[in-house]
């Protein structure tokens, strides 16, 4: 186990696309708990991918159960390798930040609610429904295995949250 | 020694502000810091942090011929600030409601109260001159939780004015 060093913006690095994972051995399970052990080393991180650590597979960690009000209505700790969202619903902004992008937080629109397609460091295929904060962590770590950042996504701070929901089958009335 | 140093430029609005100020701190070797800038009222106002070699006075007179073109009035205060000292928000403010004196008083007083810090605040009046609207967003740090905001909110929410008051969750992964 080892805690590794983040990568952190401008790192051209963090613009690679990460390719899939083929092999599910030990060392792919030796690399998911070096991942863990350095998510958990840093401030409070909901979620980890590995290309944060300069290694371009498909592997990223989400644990939203320790945060605040979210006790519930989660999948508690998932290591997804090779994630798909295969449906997503609705729009939400959040306020988001990075492990990669330190000392700055931003409004992102994530999709409300998403169906994913992933496999376990064992290479079981799971589907997983979930909504709000733990689909915006899963939705900000896969935007790793392409290469984004929140950056990339940043709407105003400003105007665009008079109402913090907006869903795509309701538009403004007006 | 560079020193940072708080910018506050106040004027009518005409295209060209932003442009010609941050030109003429860049030719005279500034670097600029964060900033928040917006059209109030016809008018525009710049906060911007600028950090330079020379004092307060030197960036005065550097400034001053923009400025003195674009009408504007400038204030440049020494601060003791630095770059990387973001809090973050945890609570957010939604006030609207037809325009009348004292919202700002009222909301802001309650929240005072509650122990919850204002890091950012915006207003608009939108409606028309016979019916104006007040819309305020207020972003913070509530000190002694959610809850004291929204029972010190409640007194004041129950009157004309709409109060919304919701938690901000940041995701950092």
């Amino acid at each position: 186990m080892a805690v590794l060093d983040i990568l952190t913006y401008p790192d051209p690095c963090l613009k690679q696309v990460s390719a899939p994972v083929e092999r599910f051995d030990d060392g792919l399970r030796r690399r998911v708990a070096d991942l863990e052990e350095t998510r958990l080393s840093g401030p409070a991180a909901v979620g980890i991918a590995a290309p944060q650590v300069g290694w371009f597979q498909r592997v990223v960690i989400v644990d939203v159960s320790g945060a605040r009000r979210r006790k519930n209505q989660n999948h508690g700790h998932m290591v997804l390798v090779n994630p798909e969202i295969v449906e997503w619903e609705g729009y939400a902004v959040g306020r988001e930040g990075c492990l990669s992008v330190p000392d700055y937080t931003g409004n992102v629109i994530r999709a409300e609610r998403i169906r994913l397609e992933a496999q376990t460091p064992e290479g079981e295929r799971r589907f997983y429904d979930m909504t709000g904060f733990e689909a915006r962590a899963v939705q900000h770590e896969m935007d790793h295995l392409d290469g984004l950042l929140f950056l990339d996504r940043l709407v105003s701070r400003r105007n665009d949250l008079f109402r913090r929901k907006v869903y795509q089958s309701e538009p403004p009335k007006g | 020694m560079n020193h940072w140093y708080m910018l506050t430029l106040v004027g009518a609005d005409r295209p060209g502000i932003v442009a010609k100020v941050t030109a003429a701190l860049y030719d005279g070797g500034c670097n600029l810091g964060e900033a928040s800038m917006m059209r109030l009222g016809g008018n525009f106002a710049v906060m911007l942090m600028v950090q330079s070699r020379d004092g307060a006075r030197a960036l005065g007179s550097l400034l001053e011929p923009v400025a003195d073109s674009l009408g504007l009035h400038m204030h440049v205060d020494a601060i003791e600030g630095r770059l990387h000292q973001h809090a973050i928000p945890d609570v957010r403010v939604t006030v609207f409601g037809a325009d009348r004196a004292g919202i700002v008083a009222q909301v802001t007083g309650a929240l005072a109260e509650a122990g919850f810090d204002i890091l950012d605040l915006d207003s608009d009046v939108a409606g028309s001159a016979d019916q104006p609207v007040y819309v305020m967003h207020i972003e913070g740090r509530a000190r002694e939780g959610i809850d004291a905001v929204r029972s010190a909110l409640a007194a004041v929410s129950r009157e004309d004015i709409e109060v919304e008051v919701q938690p901000i969750e940041t995701m950092i992964g």
